[in-house]
């Protein structure tokens, strides 16, 4: 696609539909949000207790073109002012993906504007960059229900894993756990809220793996919860929900905060950066404040509502592509298990 | 008029572009291969081809379903995104009633179309050929194929079969329906998105935002968790 012209300045349209949020956002530059409108599902999946991929496909159909036309409007830019289509191509819920895939390819199509396809991890770490400027090397930690995660940017749109799960993901652990607990879907806040009203006095194991990994295991402290439930439901004690949830809390964000720090270290980078879902828990936001607080880079968390599923940070990241000239042809692809890599 | 026509609602994929009554353009493919990388270059280069620009384009049609749901989500979410974006109408079809329109030579005999469904059922309905119109006499629906064959049966009239699965199911149909089954020869048990874009010119536009596939079919998740609630009312 050698047919379009790149501008400095420049204005691109994100589409996200991986999982069950219906997003379209509108971002100047990679930096500036023009629009962001984000229809979610998780009222329709609640009942289920977890999200639905057949019930997911069909809101996305549902919703795709009322959250274009949405953000649009909420825009005040007409068509001659975007410049490109950015889309996540995974990873994700495959049925998921095609909806908002084939919109972008349809509205790519008629308006005459590049398409873009995302890595929705990197859509993650560039929801920071609408707050603030990256500053490289850069280290990620990306936490989610989908993804764990240490990434290394030494530029922008290159990445570097240097650790990740080896089973559960972090979120995954989070939703296993409040489902044990009888908490209602999503377990994650619930964890949250009721680990801050206990101590963490169980001692659940922290896997560290091997001395010099960076990766990640959260299978076994799951394992864990579950014995110790088992073992009290067996003598007849009472289950303390908070205290569980506290001590299983602390497990989870010592090995995230220790091993960020510890990378960060090594690698000597100058920003860390959160992202996803999880980086909305409160433990995991205070204990990583506290641990960089006299460090030599700087901590950035987003605010909430760029930790979740949301189209600004597609079109944040599809922004780096753009300027480097990266586009897709119609054929791109729904890739449900997309691996981060720089391209 | 330009009327862009799209089938997606199996792994076969028929795009056709149409002036007025006129075809101007087809593309089909029969392969087993990943719809989601093909419908989109596919309406491309046909574009292309017959030099239209996307934004000529007046009218959009797009089988609505039955068929695999990812299919008839593919083709409903281009179609959709398409004519709100270029602001034009609209149109579903039941892809059973463009399979239908093969028995254009067979008036007045009732018309079956049919699509395996898996576990012995069928997406099917009938329809009619007369003075110029193709009309449904029994509704789309989900049904299994034994039961099917047997309410048609009662109708004592000939029965026309048309499908892409009818190998699968031929003997079947002959134990039912003996003599009343006629098997029209080969060529006439596809799909063509011509006439997807013909039995469009019988139906009347949807309001864009609000339309979705006809997948005839709950989602698993949720008729297993419907199932439950009325096991529990019977409690
Ligand atoms: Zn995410």
């Amino acid at each position: 696609m050698g047919a379009f012209n790149m501008k400095k300045e420049h204005i691109i349209l994100g589409i996200e539909t991986s999982c069950d949020e219906t997003a379209v956002a509108i971002v100047k530059n990679g930096k500036e949000i023009i629009a962001n409108v984000v229809s979610s599902q998780i009222e329709s999946h609640k009942r289920f207790g977890g999200v639905v991929p057949e019930i997911a496909s069909r809101h996305h159909v549902e919703q795709i073109t009322v959250v274009i036309e949405e953000a649009m409007s909420q825009s005040k830019l007409s068509w001659v002012d975007i410049d490109a289509i950015a889309v996540t191509e995974g990873p994700g819920l495959v049925g998921a993906l095609l909806i908002g895939m084939h919109a972008a390819k349809a509205l790519a199509l008629v308006n005459n504007k590049p398409l873009i396809g995302v890595h929705h991890i990197a859509g993650h770490i560039y929801a920071n960059r609408l707050e603030s400027e990256f500053e490289f090397p850069l280290l990620a930690l990306i936490v989610s229900g989908g993804h764990t995660e240490l990434v290394i940017m030494k530029a922008h749109g290159e990445y570097d894993v240097i650790g990740s799960t080896r089973d559960d993901a972090a979120g995954e652990a989070f939703d296993k756990v409040a489902r044990m607990l009888n908490l209602p879907y999503p377990g994650g806040p619930h964890i949250d809220r009721l680990a801050s009203e206990s101590d963490a006095t169980i001692d659940f194991p922290r896997a560290w793996l091997e001395e010099d990994s960076y990766d990640f295991s959260f299978s076994g402290l799951k394992s864990s919860v579950i014995n110790y439930i088992h073992n009290a439901t067996q003598r007849g004690e009472d289950i303390q929900k908070e205290k569980i949830a506290a001590s299983f809390q602390a497990s989870v964000v010592e090995v995230l905060v220790e091993k960020t720090y510890k990378a960060a270290q090594e690698y000597n980078v100058k920003d860390v950066i959160v992202a996803g879902g999880v980086a909305a828990n409160n433990g995991l936001r205070s204990s990583l404040e506290e641990r960089f607080k006299n460090s030599e880079q700087k901590l950035h968390i987003p605010p909430l509502h760029l930790c979740t599923d949301n189209a600004a940070m597609i079109a944040a990241a599809g922004s780096i592509s753009y300027e480097q000239g990266k586009f897709a042809s119609m054929n791109l692809n729904a890739r449900p298990s997309l691996r981060l890599s720089s391209k | 008029m330009n009327i862009l026509a799209i089938n997606t609602s199996s792994y076969r994929l028929g795009i056709a572009l149409l002036k007025d009554d006129l075809t101007i353009g087809v593309h089909e493919t029969y392969v087993k291969v990943n719809q989601s990388t093909r419908a989109m270059p596919a309406i491309e280069r046909l574009l292309k081809d017959v030099h239209m620009n996307a934004n000529e384009i007046d009218q959009i049609v797009v089988a609505e379903g039955p068929g695999s749901f990812t299919g008839i989500r593919i083709g409903v979410t281009i179609a959709k995104t398409m004519a709100w974006a270029l602001n034009i109408p609209i149109i579903g079809v039941s892809t059973l009633q463009a399979l239908a329109y093969q028995g254009v030579s067979y008036e007045d005999k009732v018309l079956v179309p049919f699509f395996d469904a898996r576990r012995k059922r069928v997406y099917s309905g009938a329809y009619m050929w007369g003075n110029g119109e193709l009309t449904s006499v029994i509704k789309d629906k989900n049904v299994e194929m034994e039961l099917w064959l047997k309410e048609l049966q009662t109708l004592g009239q000939e029965l026309v079969f048309l499908s892409p699965d009818l190998e699968e199911f031929r003997l079947d149909i002959r134990s039912i329906c003996h003599e009343q089954a006629i098997f029209p020869s080969l060529p006439f048990h596809r799909v063509d998105p011509v006439h997807v874009a013909l039995v469009g010119k019988m139906n009347k536009p949807e309001q864009v935002h609000t339309f979705v596939p006809k997948y005839l079919r709950m989602a698993e998740a949720e008729k297993k968790w419907l199932e439950e609630q009325g096991a529990l009312l019977d409690e």
